[in-house]
């Protein structure tokens, strides 16, 4: 049980990570990743929504099914997960003013993160129960602030070199993105000991 | 009045490009663009649900109060995704398969809402169609040109067809970083062309 528990929680950290692997929330990867502070506040917001949001949809879905209107899932996930957003926002608004300035117009983004939905239908289709769902979305989340973080560390830095003016924003982001896939692509060679 | 389609097909494929020029909708873009045909079905799945969505969202955008309008733009959005979602799933297996999870996802597409908010919430409803035609077909030929190069680079196929003249295996084009890698020189080659232009 806790191996098959901690073998999803690296798979879908490392091996399978969100942007690396699913190039799921890519936009929030590539809008919010200008420095480390920002990048981490986002990493943590998306973690606190993804698990939530994982938790409300295991409840939707039997609800879903109960009612035997399985194909409302995609309007029904997303409805949950927008009022979660709505709610995370007006809590940060409150607790960090600081870090709601500094997210600005990317929180009410996590809404159409499709890092978010997808992990939530992910779940259901691979058909977790609560507790692995939960770790899914844990690990999942997880995976998304390390390579957001690593991504702004590398931004920060890009700062101080001379970039052709061609590449300049977008495509030296993408070109980048597209080496650090590679590097953890990696993963995918180890092999799980248990 | 009158709408001049010609300079508005112009408008998405080129001045206001979705993918090119307002880099929206990355998820997909990445994620479908394996290969053409792939890349095809996407986009016209999403032409499908934005031409519908703007359509409705504008029928409705005075009777939408301003403070809950991107959930109820959310639900019309949402239910269109449904319609195609089943319709692909019951007519083009194959492609149900291949797309998988970016089906339902096109739904958090930010093209989609974002063409609801920037402008069928704001305009009648003939222009609110055309504008979602026109972007569309904008997104649908730049992922198709995206699968295509794709394609090329990994197999040397194009649509399925052998077009190269020798016969070689990259795997690493179909896979995540190819994806990243190949959108960000040929939005490099974008910003070189319009740098030289200005």
């Amino acid at each position: 049980m806790l191996s098959s528990l901690l073998s999803i929680f690296i798979v879908s950290a490392l091996f399978n990570n969100v942007i690396m692997a699913q190039f799921l929330g890519t936009c929030p990867f590539l809008g919010v990743s200008k420095s480390i502070e920002t990048a981490s506040g986002m990493g943590f917001a998306v973690i606190f929504v993804m698990v939530l949001a994982n938790i409300i949809t295991y409840f939707v879905q039997l609800l879903l099914i109960w009612a035997k209107v399985e194909y409302l899932q995609t309007l029904a996930f997303i409805l949950v997960i927008a009022g979660l957003v709505q709610m995370v926002e007006i809590m940060l608004k409150k607790l960090s003013p600081g870090l709601y300035k500094s997210l600005g117009i990317y929180l009410p983004l996590i809404t159409t993160n499709c890092a978010v939905l997808g992990i939530a239908l992910l779940a259901i289709k691979k058909n977790y129960g609560l507790l692995e769902s939960v770790v899914y979305s844990f690990a999942t989340a997880f995976g998304f602030l390390v390579a957001i973080v690593l991504f702004a560390g590398i931004r920060e830095q890009m700062k101080y070199s001379t970039i052709p003016r061609a590449m300049e924003g977008f495509p030296i982001a993408l070109i980048t993105t597209g080496i650090m896939a590679l590097a953890f692509m990696g993963f995918a060679g180890f092999k799980l000991p248990f | 009045m009158s709408i001049n389609f010609k300079n508005e097909l112009y408008r998405g494929i080129v001045t206001e490009n979705p993918i090119f020029r307002i880099v929206l909708g990355m998820c997909p873009t990445l994620a479908t663009s394996t290969s053409a045909m792939n890349a095809l079905g996407m986009g016209v799945s999403v032409i499908a649900v934005l031409t519908c969505s703007n359509m409705v969202i504008s029928m409705l955008r005075n009777v939408i109060p301003d403070k809950v309008r991107i959930p109820a733009f959310i639900v019309v959005i949402a239910t269109f995704v449904t319609v195609v979602d089943l319709l692909i799933a019951a007519f083009i297996p194959p492609l149900y398969e291949a797309l998988g999870i970016f089906i339902p996802l096109i739904v958090v597409n930010c093209i989609i809402l974002g063409r609801a908010e920037a402008y069928a919430a704001k305009n009648p409803v003939v222009p609110s169609i055309v504008d979602g035609i026109v972007m569309g077909i904008g997104f649908t030929l730049s992922l198709t040109m995206l699968g295509a190069m794709r394609e090329f680079l990994s197999a040397g196929m194009i649509f399925g067809y052998a077009v190269a003249p020798f016969k070689h295996q990259f795997i690493l084009m179909i896979l995540a970083p190819g994806a990243f890698i190949t959108l960000g020189l040929v939005l490099a080659g974008i910003n070189f062309i319009q740098n030289k232009e200005s």
